[in-house]
């Protein structure tokens, strides 16, 4: 520890603090615009000039390192004058449009001018003009206003990955711009808006909507990935308008990823649904609440009545409140079903009943970061859970080993130790193979079930060296996590895999869990959203069809394991009832009633995170027309129903009683499995499906915000295979070609090459219209030049 | 991005080899300057396709490499005459004639800085600080041949050389 003075005040700081740091600390506030404290230190915009005591020149307190005793002065003569001499330079080229610019009243050069500059300049000559640059469709510049503070450059080579900016030219040419021809393409580019101290960068979707200072502001929590990143939803005359992050160092840090600011879009989407409907004789007619509802009610029970409870199915999104889901799971068991469930993409089941709790992340979002060694098993990790492939990209900065089993070898923009790419039935036999190998290194027995997998069908050297990598941790691994993606969890052997990195954790003495795939992957089990003894779970109440659905939230044809099915048990059925805030061409096929709720950001409610963390949040505006609050129009339908125990007067009231009172941390949270059979074979005959959920398709909002649909990220699905794949099939790259999934159904996509692919897969992109027809996500296909 | 024509030959990928090996296996982007001159001397000027290429293989961003590309005089962004005509017009060399030189081979050439005569045999650039300020005004010939005192006669002699 140092001791320091700054403006008279002494305090302790740690070694190696910089001056602005120690200000902070102390709650001193220095002008600064380049300095950002995610950010490597650049100090090239010199606001943050401060006067040190026995130094001859003013210092940069962002690049100035503390000594001990010495003594700053951040408002002194010199310090000031030269803080507004850097202010002069800056404004020189610098346009006097805040009239027209979106950051005006919330740009940090049009505060700082208050306070340092002066009225007049004493510049002449002529100001610069930069040209704009084509950034995309989510980041607007107007690059004249640039003060080359490199804040958005930093990020995008630090944070984000890639260096996707840079400053070309020089002197007073110098101009902030992407490579000639790119654009700003990572997930996390909405970030540079924040970043950018001044107007430069500013939001496309939101430009020249509405002023800061007009905007009602409320907390709320990201219905998108299972970290339920912190927002602050911005709203004018009850319509969002924009969407920030709410910092919390523990969950998202300053940070949010393109999908959770720019989805807000779809909140005023064509396809809201803002009346109640019915189906009367094949027409569909708007009608009052009560109609509906009553309707809505009748038809349940009616089903119930001929058919018995057990014929009517309830599938919920993860993406639905926990009381949402609650109240849900509590309707149909009045009704006598237990067929209840919102792990829609998942397609193995054999662990339920055998769960010792509630799976989740295994350690706290804050941790994964201290882990120094990282096993990454089936996840499309960038763009399934950026923040999280964030953390373990500055990890891996740090020293931190990441290695990655998987089917797909995108990249992720970490350095990686080791990594082995498998096709999907092969995942657990590599699984296992690092198992084994981790036993051999720490000189124990491995389990006798793996002894005879592998054996010459598995990459097993890459496996030793994922397993030499997780060893060779701390205390022999103590550190090391496994962390289980999205593709790992709806894998047709993901008990398996959970079981493997149940043991593989415990030989290493390290942690394992699941990295949620939606906002409620944990508060689902919480809700009690899950069949138990009898019940039929998401994909065998599709499979074999019922009578009568609960739909809250969900597209199923999307958002199932297996639209396909999903879309013909539901048009099937006599009698579908639909609780959701938007409405499709599908839900007007197969629905019987619809009925119009509100989106996270017009209902009070609660999402349970990854790490089991309870976040709730109220509405951040008026629900749109009719749609009321699921959880309302749930309590009524019960009530309707007569059931017992409906008698709620708000969400509190029914969280309080979903999780017993009103936990920081839901309880019950654990990744055991008891008895746990593995199913280590597999030998599929003919191309695997790989299927990715892509970013912008993985939920019914997302799906309807447009900006987000003109990204990079959305590019319409494509048959990838690897060179070996496409030659076998007599194919080239661009080629049109038709994949089947045994049935009749086919689609036609053009093929496309990726060298990152196994042998013998084909990746192609699930929850997407174009390959619904192709069914499960996980299956055998057949691949034909069209 | 890189296509065929683009693309840089063996012999240019075994200069960047011999550069690449002065530093530590890591920062390999540490040789992008002269990886740029040995691409620019094969191509004639520097593409975005050459550009990207060179940083492909340096394993750096494009963009990266492009901050580099674009930085310093001696390398081209777009086709040059034959012979480019760099002419030092910083302040040591202003005062000592360096903005008269310059002049002197626009009125020669018929064309102002940053442009190519019409038989495509030169083209004129602005340069910064040569190092050599003492000989000014100087120039630089195609990005490598330094000549100093250049004084209207000695302009006159170099033009006539450089056919
Ligand atoms: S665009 Fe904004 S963030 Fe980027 S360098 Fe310019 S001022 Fe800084
Ligand atoms: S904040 Fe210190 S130089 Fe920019
Ligand atoms: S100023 Fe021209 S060489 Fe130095």
């Amino acid at each position: 520890m140092l001791e320091i003075e700054i403006d008279g005040k002494t305090l302790q700081v740690a070694d190696g603090s910089t001056i602005i740091e120690a200000a902070h600390q102390l709650g001193t506030y220095i002008p600064h615009f380049c300095y950002h404290k995610k950010l490597s230190i650049a100090a090239n915009c010199r606001m943050c000039l401060v006067q040190v005591e026995k130094a001859p020149k003013p210092m940069p307190a962002c690049a100035t390192p503390v000594t001990n005793g010495m003594k700053v002065f951040t408002h002194s003569e010199l310090a000031v004058k030269a803080q507004k001499g850097v202010m002069e330079f800056l404004l020189i080229n610098h346009p006097l449009d805040c009239p027209i610019c979106d950051q005006g009243g919330e740009c940090q050069l049009q505060d700082l001018a208050v306070g340092y500059g002066e009225s007049a300049s004493q510049y002449q000559e002529e100001k610069r003009v930069v040209p704009d640059k084509d950034l995309g469709p989510l980041v607007s510049t107007d690059m004249t206003r640039c003060i080359n503070c490199t804040r958005c450059i930093r990020f995008t080579a630090e944070i984000a990955g890639f260096m996707e900016l840079g400053q070309s030219f020089r002197g007073e040419r110098a101009e902030v711009m992407p490579f000639i021809g790119k654009t700003v393409d990572t997930e996390l580019s909405g970030n540079i808006i924040d970043l950018c101290p001044v107007g430069a960068l500013t939001s496309k979707p939101f430009r020249f909507s509405a002023r800061t200072w007009e905007l009602s502001r409320r907390k709320s929590v990201s219905p998108h990935d299972g970290l339920g990143s912190n927002l602050i939803v911005q709203t004018k005359h009850d319509r969002v308008m924009r969407v920030l992050p709410l910092e919390n160092e523990d969950i998202n840090e300053c940070w949010l990823t393109d999908k959770e600011r720019f989805s807000y879009q779809g909140l005023s989407s064509a396809e809201r649904l803002t009346k109640p409907m019915v189906k009367q004789g094949g027409e569909w007619k708007e009608v009052d609440w009560s109609v509906a509802l009553d309707y809505a009610s009748h038809a349940l029970r009616d089903v119930a009545k001929t058919h018995g409870g057990a014929a009517i199915g309830g599938l919920l999104s993860p993406h639905a409140t926990l009381e949402e889901m609650y109240l849900a799971q509590k309707l149909l068991r009045g009704l006598d079903s237990e067929n209840i469930d919102f792990r829609l993409r998942q397609s193995d089941f054999s662990a339920d009943g055998k769960r010792k709790g509630t799976p989740w992340l295994g350690m706290k979002i804050a941790d994964i970061g201290r882990l120094d060694r990282v096993l990454v098993v089936g996840s499309f990790l960038r763009k399934d859970h950026p923040l999280v492939a964030q953390r373990l990209r500055q990890s891996a900065k740090r020293g931190a080993q990441i290695s990655i089993l998987h089917s797909a070898d995108d990249d992720l923009l970490i350095k990686l130790a080791a990594r082995a790419i498998a096709a999907p039935s092969q995942l657990p036999a590599v699984l296992a193979e690092v198992v084994k190998a981790v036993a051999e290194l720490k000189g124990v027995a491995a389990d006798p079930a793996l002894a005879k997998v592998g054996a010459g069908l598995v990459d097993v050297n890459a496996a030793k060296k994922i397993a030499a990598s997780l060893v060779s941790g701390s205390d022999g691994g103590k550190c090391a996590g496994i962390l289980l993606g999205n593709f790992a969890q709806q894998h047709p052997q993901a008990a398996t895999l959970s079981a493997l990195a149940q043991q593989l954790a415990g030989l290493l003495g390290g942690s394992f869990g699941f990295l949620g795939e939606a906002a409620n992957s944990v508060g689902g089990y919480a809700a009690k959203a899950i069949p138990t003894a009898g019940g039929l779970n998401a994909a065998a109440m599709l499979k074999d069809p019922r009578h009568a659905y609960v739909v809250v939230g969900a597209e199923p044809e999307l958002d199932c394991a297996d639209g396909a099915q999903a879309l013909a048990s539901l048009t099937k059925a006599a009698a579908v009832v639909v609780l959701s805030p938007f409405k499709s061409q599908a839900m007007l096929d197969y629905a019987a009633v619809l009925l119009p709720v509100s989106p996270f950001s017009e209902t009070s409610g609660t999402f349970v995170n990854t790490e089991g963390r309870v976040q709730s949040f109220y509405a951040a505006a008026k629900p749109l027309g009719e749609a009321r609050p699921a959880w309302k129009v749930l309590r009524v339908l019960g009530n309707l129903l007569d059931l017992n125990g409906f008698a709620f007067n708000s969400s509190e009231e029914v969280r309080a009683e979903a999780l017993d009172g009103q936990p920081e941390f839901v309880s019950g949270l654990d990744n055991g499995i008891d008895g746990a059979t593995l199913n280590l074979t597999a030998s599929p005959n003919g191309l695997e499906r790989v299927a990715d959920v892509p970013i912008h398709f993985s939920d019914p909002l997302v799906r309807r915000a447009p900006a987000l649909q003109q990204a990079a990220d959305s590019a319409a699905p494509t048959a990838r295979m690897n060179a070996a794949t496409l030659a076998k099939c007599g194919l080239a790259s661009g080629d049109k070609v038709k994949v089947g999934a045994g049935g009749t159904a086919a689609v036609t996509l053009p093929a496309q090459f990726d060298a990152g692919l196994p042998d013998g897969v084909v990746r192609i992109a699930a929850a997407h219209a174009d390959t619904v027809a192709l069914g499960a996500m996980s299956s055998v296909l057949s691949v034909e030049k069209a | 991005m890189t296509n065929q024509n683009d693309m840089l030959s063996p012999e240019a990928i075994k200069k960047i080899d011999r550069e690449v090996a002065k530093y530590p296996a890591d920062q390999k982007q540490s040789a992008v300057m002269a990886a740029l001159v040995i691409a620019q001397d094969e191509k004639g000027w520097l593409s975005k396709e050459t550009i990207a290429a060179v940083a492909g293989y340096l394993g750096m961003a494009p963009i990266a490499a492009y901050e580099v590309a674009s930085f310093y005089n001696m390398y081209d962004l777009q086709p040059v005459g034959k012979y480019k005509l760099t002419v030092c017009t910083n302040l040591p060399c202003a005062l000592s004639g360096g903005v008269h030189a310059a002049d002197y081979v626009k009125e020669k050439l018929g064309i102002d800085f940053n442009e190519t005569t019409a038989d495509g045999r030169f083209t004129l650039k602005e340069g910064e600080c040569m190092g050599a300020c003492g000989d000014a005004p100087v120039m630089l010939v195609n990005n490598k041949r330094m000549c100093s005192f250049m004084l209207p006669e000695q302009i006159d002699k170099l033009l006539a050389e450089c056919k």
